[in-house]
């Protein structure tokens, strides 16, 4: 797992790693001091409140039972709580054909995502075909066939400001046509606020489950800097076209991504894929136990 | 954020025992001080900021007059205002224009914060206050970014000056020379995002910072930004000493506790933010109206500004007369509409409507087109009818419905509410209503 390590590289960037923090802050004592320390750094790390409080009671109780006494036995302590956090999640494996819509709110890098997932999944030999659903956003459809030409795939696009169910109705006349096995659809950003844009999501969803006959998932895609409204954008796309996974971006930065616990805690929803970079490699497979390790 | 209860109804729940004993307690100051702490939390303020905030209102909670008073909940909250207040700072601060032009603009920050659309939002502002911009693109990364700046540029009809994917800095450096010759007094500098750790593009900066010599360097972040809005803002202003911030995408439902740690960590002013997708949507930030927002009380004196803009004092007394004689009628509902469709799209007035949040008000409880419906149920009426609601009966519904395109179903529920409505004012203007203002 090459990007994993890459990943580290992102994260241990940060000086203050959780893990240091922890050293730190350990000092023989698990008192109340130490979990209160404990609680600024995962949220600091934007695990949210809720989520932290969760964590550090599962993590008390558990320490007392098993008498830990060093700092290391605490950090692989809280690491197997925070997993198995992660991995509570059901997760649902893609049948082929699939098509995956990414829905998010502006700015959170989809277009990159489906560049990269793309490449990812021509070189497991699977015909891809992206759908250049974003008819709003300036040049969106350009961006979108730059990567379509870096990964070497096929993409349907129209002009902007084209109704973008049309635009998806066309992809998958054409994958069905071809027997693409992965369709990727974009789309716009929006704010999941926007009542207007959230019922379009709903008409091109109708659509799809309408038309397409295999595999179909809706990803949400989320910047790993995002804080606490991640859990809002969650609820409502949930509510909205129903999400299958999350996709999370820019990794590769000092922000920690924490948010995914809560996530995982409260509705339920698994990591599918993590972005760590703009190169056409930088994207991966989502592995909790990496995670977890990466930012303790 | 509609998961968490505003934090004012979260104090109130902590004191609430208060009122019986009329004493509070060290241990009921520490538990409003844990709800606070989260609420602060779970608006994404830093924690450092926090930490040191909380300190600062437990210090003060202590005192007296919050001990003795008959509504500690409120007062506390108070506090806690005050004091988000005071660290926001409380005057807008304005963009600042070169004394000798062009007044150069450099826009900076992470991918996908939203520069390129922001860029295009300040050039048409500038343009609309008399100024004369040019927009340059400096993103040579991102694919077709350029071409994004571009029709964006279109849209506003500004001019884009670019150089391919030359290095920015010279790009720069040409676009200013560009510049005088055509006379544009105002230049806007896209640059590609990136991340504050990568040193070789901060360079790549720091290189067109010097090459033009920036009067404004504006540091582009994302509202709903968490934790890491404090390294993010505090990397970019070490190496650039950036002059200020804006914030994006506030139109949507996070609390923007970013604003709050950025500004307390750089103290550098935020002066605009997003809030919308159209070109038109900027606005000049106030910090004192964060606070309320950060504590989800609402923005209430936008709202009022709002209101201000799109009511004559004429109309408001002539309708408040109205409310005192209980002598509403269709008519007035049906100008009512219209003032509250000046005031704007009905989502972002609801979202400056305090605890909004909380009782999960949203654009979909109020449909829009539902209003329009209603407007043509009125408009069916006869001037006597709607001036004299009780007439209607069973055949004027049957017309009005025909007469509208709506159902009967439709015009009775429309009576009900409308009914309803005066039965409320005549509450309130009775003062028996159980209407309480949150202080």
């Amino acid at each position: 797992m090459g990007l994993f390590s890459k990943l580290f590289a992102g994260l241990k960037k940060t000086k203050d790693s959780i893990a240091n923090k922890i050293n730190s802050i350990f000092v023989g004592e698990l008192d109340d001091d130490f979990y209160e320390e404990l609680e600024y750094v995962l949220i600091s790390s934007d695990i949210g409140a809720e989520a932290t409080e969760e964590i550090i009671d599962e993590v008390k109780k558990l320490a007392k039972k098993q008498h830990v006494k060093s700092a290391d036995d605490f950090k692989k302590l809280l690491r197997e709580v925070m997993v198995n956090m992660l991995t509570e999640v059901e997760d649902e494996q893609i049948e082929y054909p699939v098509l995956i819509t990414f829905v998010g709110v502006n700015g959170v890098g989809k277009t990159t995502a489906i560049g990269r997932i793309a490449h990812k999944f021509k070189s497991e030999h699977k015909n891809v075909l992206m759908v250049a659903g974003d008819t709003f956003r300036a040049a969106a459809s350009d961006q979108l066939t730059e990567w379509s030409k870096r990964a070497g795939v096929r993409i349907v696009k129209y002009g902007e400001g084209t109704d973008p169910a049309a635009v998806v109705f066309d992809g998958i006349s054409s994958a069905k046509a071809k027997h693409d096995d992965v369709v990727l659809v974009d789309t716009a950003g929006r704010l999941h606020n926007k009542t207007n844009l959230m019922e379009e999501l709903k008409k091109i969803s109708k659509i799809i489950n309408r038309e397409w006959e295999g595999d179909y998932k809706n990803y949400l895609v989320i910047d790993a800097t995002t804080g606490q409204n991640a859990l809002s954008q969650v609820e409502t796309f949930n509510e909205c076209v129903g999400i299958d996974g999350i996709v999370l971006t820019k990794l590769d930065g000092t922000a920690k991504g924490g948010i995914v616990f809560a996530i995982a805690k409260q509705y339920g929803v698994p990591v599918k894929f993590v972005g760590v970079g703009e190169g056409l490699e930088d994207i991966t497979e989502f592995d909790p136990v990496e995670f977890v390790n990466g930012i303790i | 954020m509609a998961l968490f209860g505003s934090l004012s109804e979260k104090l109130s729940h902590v004191f609430s025992k208060l009122t019986k004993h009329g004493v509070l307690t060290e241990l009921e100051i520490k538990n409003a001080m844990r709800e606070i702490r989260i609420a602060l939390l779970e608006a994404d303020v830093n924690f450092l900021v926090v930490k040191d905030l909380v300190s600062k209102i437990s210090e003060k909670c202590s005192g007296e007059r919050v001990l003795k008073s008959l509504t500690p909940g409120q007062q506390v909250i108070k506090i806690v205002n005050e004091e988000l207040t005071a660290l926001m700072g409380s005057t807008n601060s304005k963009l600042t224009i070169a004394s000798k032009p062009p007044t150069i603009i450099l826009m900076c920050g992470l991918q996908g914060a939203g520069k390129t659309t922001m860029c295009g939002k300040l050039a048409k502002m500038l343009k609309k206050q008399g100024k004369k911009p040019m927009l340059v693109a400096c993103d040579i990364y991102r694919p077709a970014a350029i071409n994004q700046l571009k029709v964006v540029g279109k849209s506003v009809d500004v001019e884009v000056y670019d150089e391919g994917t030359q290095k920015p800095e010279k790009t720069a450096f040409n676009a200013l020379k560009y510049a005088e010759k055509k006379a544009y007094d105002v230049v806007i500098i896209d640059t590609a995002g990136r991340l504050h750790i990568n040193e070789e593009l901060m360079t790549e900066l720091k290189n067109v910072k010097k090459a033009v010599n920036p009067t404004e360097i504006l540091l582009t972040v994302d509202s709903m930004t968490g934790q890491d809005a404090v390294t993010v803002a505090e990397s970019f202003n070490n190496e650039l000493d950036i002059t200020g911030v804006i914030l994006t995408k506030l139109d949507g439902d996070t609390r923007g506790g970013a604003a709050l740690s950025i500004k307390a960590v750089t103290g550098k002013p935020i002066k605009f933010c997003g809030v919308g997708e159209k070109m038109d949507d900027i606005e000049p930030f106030y910090p004192d109206r964060m606070a309320s927002r950060i504590l989800d009380m609402g923005d209430v004196l936008t709202l009022i500004e709002k209101a201000q803009a799109a009511v004559t004092e004429e109309d408001a007394k002539k309708l408040e007369k109205k409310f005192r004689e209980n002598s509403f009628t269709f008519e007035d509902y049906l100008a009512q509409f219209d003032q509250v469709k000046k005031m704007g799209n009905i989502t972002d007035i609801l979202n400056m409507i305090p605890g909004a949040n909380k009782f999960k008000l949203n654009a979909s409880m109020i449909d829009e087109k539902q209003i329009a419906r209603n407007k043509a149920i009125i408009q069916s009426m006869t001037p006597y009818e709607r001036r004299n609601p009780d007439c209607i009966k069973g055949s004027q519904k049957k017309r009005i419905a025909a007469g509208s395109g709506t159902s009967i179903q439709e015009v009775n529920a429309l009576l009900k509410n409308f009914y309803q409505s005066k039965e409320l004012m005549k509450q309130m203007s009775s003062g028996k209503g159980k209407f309480r203002m949150p202080f």
